[in-house]
């Protein structure tokens, strides 16, 4: 199945926006809920954990299970609790990666 | 410091009807809540869903616009979007969209709702793999419905979700249900709380029939759950009557009941109380809501579970409670408006047994296998617990300080019945004496930025000085 | 007998102890309190440092030190037999200072301690250009640092755990969730009451039950005058690496966790976290690495130090009742080696025992 099929969207004369994803764009519906949209846009990892690196997505959607922690201008987020904007730049939960230094 | 008479955290049926009662009483109420629009999460986004998707979402629904109305009142404040992160006595902290906030009342009520209980299951941290609730939410608030769902679980939200995704035009593939038959015939002996829930009864079984007549399966009494998928969930395993049964599946939605969300009430030190029906810690708090402590009221599901109408009744009865404390109501004019109050929650509970038994939880989630994770943000396995108790950790503190269990995001608020489950089990033991993690602020995610910004330079913090 | 030596207190203090004996060939029964009693070890900050540490007593100054030469070798063993990785880093440490007066200050009383040891104590001063080298993410309201090249940290959690597991393969028992209440010493040996009506018997025993010394401490003939100061401890989301060397301010973990701490209240036994103290930590991590305003708090705790009056341990063996010991201490990271590997002597009375007199009660009695 493909991953949009995995979704129905009731309201389908909403307008739609554009925001970014892990440097991809998507058409969302303007205003919905943020972690709903990117999961019925096809979305499939929201984040990978810290020890395994294995992915998650959404579980609770309703701000308790932190597994659709995104980044958004530098903060991380639970997608859950935001909504759909023109222009969201998001970046899947930062991980360890280069800082202004090197790794240790 | 802005002040009120009293503050609410959790914008749901409780803490909306606690609101209107208190303000009608003549208090002024600030009621705080996560979402940006009122509803709790079993109204969430009432108004504007109510209107567009009624006929999905069902009358027990719609009727929440009525509690969402009257916070239309000049003595109630309602913060959209605001995150409590911290209640110290009856002061709290939290971040609204612009900024950090605290704010000082003479009451506190704590209005937070539950939580779906963690169903812990091989592959339950896939991708793909989600709360029932969660599913109802999307429909709720997004009008997103989930295509070809397997449902597993148990209990009444199962079925109400899996309705109102076939009213929304997409019937579930499947109902893997994990109560039995006997639970079942079981609960019947409970014939007196049954006939008091009737209503209850008769809505599931014209539930049980629209779902039967659109050809949804159903596998009651399944057992040896497992969710099959590498990078995402691919299919449902599980045995059911002797049969070994295989289900793809691109959705699944788990569900097998809600526990009270006690992170607050835990944080601020109140006792808590096993209860064994429920299988889960509720606050002790008296008829009123009133907590051991000055002005901390609780109600709702997060003071125990009883679903949305209970809740809004002890949220009413709560803010009649508050409004007498604050001598806004005599003693009489309180006891006369709460006393109908008070007894249609009764009745309202006394169908409480009979949905307990019927609908027990998912045995092995309560006491996952070792390889199964129970701490999703940390990713700690049920064995990585049971290996810590035998090193000999007395309780839930010390097996999260040996494993990282409760350590994440999410506070244990996912792992923590289910450690002190794996301890209670261990060590043969009660779960009411095996306790469970001490709760801390922040209580919700808050920056360091927002922190600091509450530092007053003139108001430094009084030291003892570092050592020599 | 139930062993050799009863050790009241499975902390850091107590386990590293009870580690030692049992590899110097004693029996050793470990009684330890409820999951809910005072913990400061489960909430310490996990450094290793020798910084700042007996500046009026040089003795202590060397007791560190000597601790955190041991430390690498001490956690090599633990890791070795136990899998665990306690994550020690000891590349040196940082006092961050915000004004030049403070740093000036500091630099002086170092050089006076470095006078005082006979020039034997390495730090250095790094302002500027060299600050931003060696930490790049410290902010422009920090006027500099003190490096101290013996400093570090590593993950008390994991040390805790290391302990408890090797004390129960060297064959020491661990008994958990047993309070202590009566410590009776009959002709023969020692019985130790616990709450529950358990009692334990040992030839001798050590006290190192933190707090609880206090109470238990006169029934053994000890003033134990120890008292609680509460420490206030915060921990972001996993970030990352933004912190090099651990300060006093924050530390950063291996898995990207920024650590800060911590407060020093004196609030009796309330180990709560408090928004103010939450407030202050933050603000002056905030201050020092400005990229953390962004970050999520995740957790906070509160615990509480074991302070004798003038902040160093107190080691002594009762006069009233011999063969009854009592450890305490408000570093038992930093000084968890040297409990472990150089206490045993002292208390057996052994060849190459370090002269720890200068830590008895006696300096107490004014």
């Amino acid at each position: 199945m493909k991953p949009d099929l995995r979704f129905e969207l009731l309201d389908k004369d909403a307008p739609r926006v554009t925001v970014r994803f892990a440097g991809q764009a998507y058409d969302v519906p303007e205003g919905a809920n943020l972690a709903a949209a990117l999961l019925a846009a096809g979305v499939d990892a929201f984040r990978q954990t810290a020890h395994r690196g294995v992915g998650r997505a959404p579980f609770c959607m309703m701000g308790a299970c932190f597994d659709c922690l995104v980044e958004v201008d530098g903060v991380s987020r639970q997608a859950c609790l935001m909504q759909v904007a023109p222009g969201l730049d998001i970046r899947p939960a930062r991980q360890l990666r280069e800082g202004p230094y090197a790794a240790r | 410091m802005p002040r009120a008479d009293l503050t609410i955290i959790g914008a749901g049926p409780a803490g909306m009807a606690a609101a209107a009662e208190a303000a009608g009483a003549g208090l002024n109420v600030l009621l705080l809540d996560e979402q940006p629009t009122p509803g709790g999460q079993v109204y969430r986004n009432v108004d504007e869903a109510a209107a567009r998707r009624g006929k999905i979402l069902g009358r027990d629904f719609t009727r929440g616009r009525a509690l969402t109305g009257a916070l239309n009142h000049p003595r109630i404040t309602h913060v959209a979007q605001a995150s409590v992160w911290s209640v110290e006595g009856t002061n709290v902290a939290y971040t609204a969209p612009d900024g950090a906030r605290e704010v000082v009342s003479d009451h506190v009520l704590i209005a937070t709702g539950a939580l779906e209980r963690a169903m812990p299951m091989p592959g339950w941290t896939l991708p793909g793999v989600m709360t029932a609730g969660a599913a109802q939410i999307m429909l709720k608030q997004s009008g997103i419905a989930v295509r070809e769902a397997v449902l597993v679980g148990s209990g009444p939200l199962l079925y109400l979700v899996a309705v109102q995704l076939l009213r929304a035009g997409c019937p579930p593939r499947a109902l893997v249900e994990t109560q039995t038959r006997g639970d079942m015939r079981h609960a019947l002996t409970h014939w007196r709380a049954a006939l008091r829930g009737w209503r209850y009864l008769q809505r599931g079984a014209a539930m049980l029939n629209e779902l039967r007549n659109a050809g949804v399966r159903r596998h009651v009494g399944a057992r040896d759950l497992a969710l099959l998928g590498s990078r995402r969930v691919e299919a449902v395993h599980f045995s059911c009557g002797g049969d070994l049964h295989e289900l793809p599946a691109e959705t699944v939605l788990l569900h097998h009941g809600v526990v009270p969300n006690v992170q607050a009430t835990r944080a601020l030190g109140l006792a808590h109380r096993w209860a064994p029906r429920q299988h889960a810690f509720v606050p002790v708090l008296d008829r009123w809501g009133l907590g051991a402590q000055p002005g901390i009221w609780g109600a709702g599901d997060g003071a125990g579970i009883g679903g949305a109408r209970v809740a809004e009744l002890s949220g009413r009865i709560a803010g009649l409670g508050i409004a007498h404390e604050m001598g806004a109501l005599s003693e009489a004019e309180r006891d006369r408006r709460a006393a109908p109050l008070l007894s249609a929650r009764a009745v309202e509970m006394s169908i409480r047994p009979f949905l307990d038994r019927a609908f027990p939880p998912y045995a092995a989630a309560l006491v996952p296998a070792d390889a199964v994770t129970v701490c999703r943000c940390e990713e700690v396995s049920a064995g990585e617990i049971r290996r810590a108790a035998e090193q000999g950790c007395a309780g839930p503190n010390q097996a999260k300080a040996f494993t990282r269990a409760g350590m994440g995001r999410c506070q244990g608020r996912f792992c923590g019945l289910s450690v002190t489950g794996i301890l209670a089990e261990m060590q043969g033991r009660d779960p009411g004496e095996i306790g469970y993690f001490r709760a801390r602020p922040p209580l919700r995610p808050v920056t360091l930025g927002e922190v600091a910004a509450l530092h007053d330079p003139d108001d430094p913090l009084v030291q003892a000085g570092p050592h020599g | 007998m139930d062993a050799d030596f009863a050790i009241v207190g499975g902390g850091i203090v107590g386990l590293s102890v009870a580690w030692g004996l049992l590899r110097a060939g004693q029996s050793v029964v470990v009684v330890d309190g409820a999951d809910d009693a005072l913990r400061a070890s489960r909430g310490n900050f996990g450094l290793i440092w020798v910084q700042g540490k007996g500046l009026n007593a040089p003795h202590y100054a060397r007791w560190s030190r000597r601790s955190a030469a041991l430390w690498g070798d001490f956690a090599q063993e633990l890791e070795d037999n136990t899998g665990l990785d306690l994550a020690l880093r000891q590349e040196g440490g940082l006092d961050l200072h915000f004004s030049d007066g403070s740093l000036a200050d500091c630099a002086t009383r170092y050089a006076a301690l470095r006078a005082e040891l006979g020039g034997d104590y390495p730090f250095e001063v790094l302002t500027g250009a060299a600050l931003m080298r060696e930490e790049p993410g410290i902010g422009p309201k920090v006027a500099g640092a003190v490096l101290h090249p013996e400093d570090g940290h590593a993950n008390p959690l994991m040390l805790l755990r290391a302990l408890s597991e090797d004390v129960r393969r060297l064959g020491g028992r661990l008994e958990t969730g047993r309070m202590v209440s009566q410590l009776l010493p009959p002709g023969e040996g020692f019985a130790l009451g616990c709450a529950d009506g358990t009692v334990f018997h040992a030839g001798r025993v050590v006290l190192a039950a933190g707090l609880g010394a206090a109470a238990l401490g006169p029934q053994l003939g000890f003033a134990a005058p120890v008292t609680p100061e509460r420490g206030q401890v915060l921990i972001t989301e996993k970030l990352p690496p933004l912190i090099r060397r651990p300060s006093l301010i924050a530390r950063q973990v291996g898995e990207g966790a920024v650590q800060i701490g911590a407060t020093n209240e004196r609030a009796g036994l309330d180990d709560r976290s408090t928004r103010k103290g939450m407030a202050q930590l933050a603000a002056e991590a905030v201050a020092a690495y400005p990229a953390l305003a962004q970050a999520q708090l995740v957790r906070s705790w509160g615990a509480l130090r074991v302070m004798s009056p003038d902040g160093l341990p107190i080691y002594q063996e009762s006069e009233a009742v011999p063969g009854a010991f009592l450890i305490t201490c408000h570093s038992g990271i930093t000084l968890a080696a040297a409990h472990a590997r150089l206490m045993p002597n002292w208390i057996l009375g052994r060849d190459g025992a370090p002269d720890l007199e200068v830590f008895g009660e006696a300096r107490f009695a004014v």
